[in-house]
C-alpha cells in the first residue's frame, strides 16, 4: 500500500535506495549528502535490503569500487556531492565509457574555494560531459520518484545517472511525499541488468582494453550516437512510469507557454519559486511562463527550442558559472539549442544563489521586469549576476 | 490574504530548533495539509543562533526560500532577543511566543513591540529542565505553539510526537516520557497578555 | 576489415583471449632456432618466455610459436644446455 509521508529530500532518496535494493553501495560521506548513505546503511544493518555496503576511503575508491561490482552484473548506487562528486571525476567518465548502470544520488553543493557547503550547481556542471544522465528534482517527492525512475533508465538504456538535489534547500527540507508500495517499486525494476558481466568464467571477456587511433574514435561515437537515440527512450520510459506510478513528468517541463511572451529556465528547487511567481503574475494578466529542465543530459534541446521560440524574452537562470566571460552552463546550451530556430527570442543570463545564497520571490519577480525591459533595450550585458552585492 | 501559514523558529545550536519545525511539520501532515520544514544552516556550533522554518497550506507548495514574513515567530531563548531581529518581516497580527521567565507585558516593553503583535511567554527551559532533566526547550515551544496557534489537534498531536520521538530515542523512555509531560505543561502553562 | 562503430560490441567490450588472434610474431628481428637434440626438457624456457611462445605438450618442449614470438631471445639466454640459438630473422 502507498504511504503519505513527511521526508526531507535526503530521506527520501535513502528510501528509494531501499526500495531499489542494490547489490552494491560504496559510498563515503559528504555534507550536504551524507545522510543518504547513513540513513540506508541503517537499512543494511537492520536486513531491510540484501546490500553490501562498502565504506570506502575516498570518493575515488567509492566510485571505482561501483565500477568493479557494476562490471560484475550487480545493480549498484553510490550518493556524494560537491567535493565529493569532484573527486570522482576521472572514474565517472569510465562508467560513462564502459556504459554501466550505476546511479548516483547526487546532492547539489558550491565547489571551493572558498569552502562552502551550500546549494549550487557547479559541482554537477563540472561533470556534464561524462557521459551520464543528469536528472534535476525540484522537491522530495521527485528526488523519491527520479532515484526510482533513473534505475530503470539506467539498466534499460546501460547508460549511469545521477539524480541532483539542492543542497539543504531540498537535502534539508521536509516536505510530503506519496511513497509507493515496496513491491511496486520491486515489480517496477526487475531483475538488476548491466550490459555485460566480467565475473561469469564460462564466458570470459576484455572490459575496458586499449583502444588507440585505430579503435577510440569509433567507440565514443558509439557512445555519442546512442546518447542521441536514447532521448526518444527516455520519453518512452518516463511515459510508462507516469502510467504506472500516477505521475505527470516530462522531459522538461513547461508551465503557462502557451501564449506566454517572457519566461524562465531554470533547474532544481528554483522552478518551484518561479512556479509560485509565474501563477500571481499571470493573475494579474501578465503573460508569463516557466520552462523547467528536469533532464539537463542528454539535453532535449529540440524540445527546448520549440517551446521558447515564440517568446519575446527568455531569462535563463544558472545556479553556476563557467567562467568562461560567456555566462553560464543552462545558459550556454539555451542559446546554442535556439540557433536552430530561425525565430528566436532575446535571451539573457541571470547567475544567481552560488554557494546558497538565497532567491526569494521577489527576485524572481525582479528577473521578469529585467528581461521584458532588455528585450525592448538591450544596452546591458548579456550575462548578469543577481542575489549579489553590487 | 497569505496562501501559506507560516513559522519561523529561533533558537541556539543545539537547542532543537530544526528538530522541533521537522517534528511540526509531520504532525501537521496528518491533518491534510501540505507541509514544509526547513533549516538554516549558518556554520553549525554548538550555541550561535540558528532559524528554521515551517509553511503550512491547503494547496501545493512550490517556495523555496525562507520565510520572510512570518505569521508566528518562536524564540527558543529569549536572550537571542537581544543580538537578533527575531521580528523582523513579521505579518501584522502575528504572533510572538517567547521562552522566557518574563509576563509578556515585560517582553512587549522591553523590546518595544508593535500592538499589533501578539505577544506570549512561557518558561520552556524551566519545564524542561524539570520534566526532561536537560535545557531543551523545543518540545515545550511546541505545545506552547499549538495551544496559541490551534493550529493542530492537541491530543492527536500528542500521539504523532510520541511515535516520533520513539524512533529516536528507542533506548531512552524517560526522555520520551519527559518530554510528552513538557509539551502537556508548556501546552498549560503559555500565558499571553 | 576493421568493424565500424555500429558493428562493436557496446563499450568495447571482446571475447577473452583476443591476444592469440593479434599476430606479434613479424615484431622480430631474431628468431630463436630450437635444437631438440640438445634439450634436456628442463623447461627453463617456458618459465621465463614473456610472450607464452614456448610450445609445450604433455609437459615436454615441443618447439617455439612463431606467431606470437618477438624475439626477446630470453629463452636463448635462458637455456643450461645451448639448446636454443638466436638467429637474424631472413624474410
Amino acid at each position: 500500500m502507498r504511504k503519505i509521508v513527511a521526508k526531507t529530500g535526503n530521506e527520501a532518496m535513502a528510501e528509494a535506495m531501499r526500495q531499489i535494493n542494490p547489490d552494491v553501495v560504496a559510498a563515503y560521506p559528504i555534507t550536504p549528502a551524507t545522510e543518504i548513505v547513513q540513513i540506508f546503511s541503517n537499512f543494511v544493518n537492520n536486513g531491510q535490503v540484501d546490500t553490501i555496503f562498502v565504506p570506502t576511503e575516498s570518493e575515488h575508491s567509492a566510485i571505482s569500487a561501483c565500477v568493479g561490482a557494476s562490471a560484475s552484473g550487480a545493480r549498484v548506487m553510490t550518493g556524494t556531492s560537491s567535493q565529493g562528486l569532484a573527486l570522482m571525476h576521472e572514474i565517472l567518465f569510465v562508467a560513462g565509457g564502459l556504459r554501466l548502470p550505476i546511479v548516483i544520488c547526487e546532492v547539489n553543493r558550491a565547489l571551493s574555494s572558498p569552502i562552502n557547503i551550500h546549494c549550487d550547481h557547479s559541482d554537477t556542471m563540472a561533470s556534464r560531459d561524462a557521459g551520464w544522465i543528469q536528472i534535476f528534482s525540484e522537491n522530495p517527492q521527485e528526488a523519491y520518484d527520479q532515484t526510482i525512475l533513473a534505475m530503470k533508465l539506467s539498466e534499460d538504456l546501460f547508460l549511469p545517472s545521477m539524480v541532483t538535489t539542492d543542497g539543504f534547500i531540498i537535502s534539508h527540507a521536509m516536505q510530503k511525499l506519496e511513497m509507493y508500495d515496496d513491491k511496486e517499486v520491486k515489480d517496477y525494476l526487475g531483475e538488476p541488468k548491466t550490459p555485460f558481466n566480467f565475473l561469469n568464467l564460462d564466458d570470459p571477456i576484455t572490459v575496458g582494453p586499449l583502444a588507440l587511433q585505430d579503435y577510440y574514435m569509433e567507440i565514443k561515437v558509439q557512445q555519442s550516437k546512442f546518447i542521441n537515440e536514447s532521448k526518444k527512450k527516455i520519453i518512452n520510459i518516463l511515459q510508462d512510469f507516469n502510467k504506472r506510478m500516477g505521475r505527470n513528468y516530462k522531459v522538461v517541463e513547461d508551465y503557462f507557454m502557451e501564449d506566454a511572451e517572457y519566461a524562465i529556465v531554470c533547474l532544481g528547487s528554483t522552478a518551484g519559486t518561479a512556479r509560485y511567481v509565474v501563477e500571481n503574475l499571470r493573475k494579474k494578466g501578465e503573460k508569463v511562463g516557466l520552462l523547467k529542465i528536469r533532464f539537463y543530459r542528454p539535453f532535449f534541446d529540440e524540445q527546448i527550442m520549440d517551446i521558447l521560440k515564440n517568446l519575446k524574452g527568455c531569462a535563463v537562470l544558472d545556479r553556476s558559472d563557467m567562467f568562461a566571460s560567456t555566462g553560464g552552463h543552462l545558459f550556454n546550451d539555451v542559446k546554442s539549442a535556439l540557433y536552430a530556430s530561425q525565430k528566436h527570442p532575446i535571451i539573457r543570463d541571470y547567475i544567481y544563489g552560488l554557494g546558497g545564497r538565497d532567491i526569494d520571490i521577489e527576485d524572481i519577480e525582479e528577473v521578469f521586469k529585467d528581461i521584458k525591459e532588455f528585450s525592448t533595450n538591450k544596452n546591458e550585458e548579456f550575462v548578469k549576476y543577481i542575489t549579489v552585492r553590487e | 490574504m497569505k496562501d501559506h501559514f507560516e513559522i519561523r523558529w529561533h533558537g541556539r545550536g543545539g537547542q532543537g530548533a530544526k528538530t522541533v519545525a521537522l517534528l511540526f511539520a509531520d504532525s501537521a501532515l496528518a491533518t491534510g495539509k501540505f507541509i514544509q520544514a526547513f533549516p538554516e544552516y549558518g556554520p553549525e556550533r554548538m550555541g550561535a543562533p540558528v532559524q528554521s522554518f515551517n509553511r503550512l497550506s491547503d494547496r501545493e507548495i512550490f517556495i523555496h526560500s525562507p520565510v520572510k514574513n512570518p505569521d508566528v515567530v518562536v524564540v527558543l531563548d529569549q536572550s537571542l532577543m537581544d543580538t537578533v531581529d527575531t521580528l523582523a518581516g513579521m505579518m501584522s497580527g502575528g504572533i510572538l511566543i517567547v521562552n522566557t521567565k518574563k509576563k509578556p507585558k515585560e517582553i512587549r516593553e522591553k523590546y518595544k513591540i508593535d500592538d499589533k503583535i501578539k505577544v506570549f511567554t512561557v518558561n520552556a527551559s524551566k519545564i524542561a529542565l524539570e520534566e526532561i532533566g536537560v535545557n531543551k526547550p523545543n518540545t515545550p515551544m511546541f505545545g506552547a505553539l499549538v495551544k496559541v496557534t490551534g493550529i493542530l489537534d492537541f491530543e492527536k498531536m500528542l500521539v504523532d510526537t510520541e511515535k516520533k520521538l520513539k524512533l529516536k530515542f528507542a533506548n531512552k523512555p524517560e526522555v520520551i516520557e519527559g518530554n510528552i509531560r513538557s509539551i502537556k505543561r508548556a501546552y498549560e502553562e503559555v500565558v499571553s497578555e | 576489415m576493421k568493424k565500424n562503430w555500429k558493428e562493436l560490441d557496446i563499450a568495447l567490450i571482446l571475447k577473452g583471449e583476443t591476444s592469440k588472434d593479434f599476430k606479434t610474431g613479424d615484431w622480430r628481428s631474431e628468431k630463436p632456432i630450437f635444437k631438440e637434440d640438445k634439450c634436456k626438457q628442463c623447461l627453463q624456457c617456458w618459465l621465463f618466455c614473456p610472450d607464452s611462445s614456448i610450445i609445450v605438450n604433455d609437459g615436454k618442449m615441443m618447439g617455439i610459436d612463431y606467431d606470437h614470438c618477438k624475439g626477446c631471445g630470453i629463452c636463448s639466454k635462458v637455456c643450461p644446455f645451448d639448446a636454443i640459438d638466436m638467429e637474424k630473422e631472413e624474410k
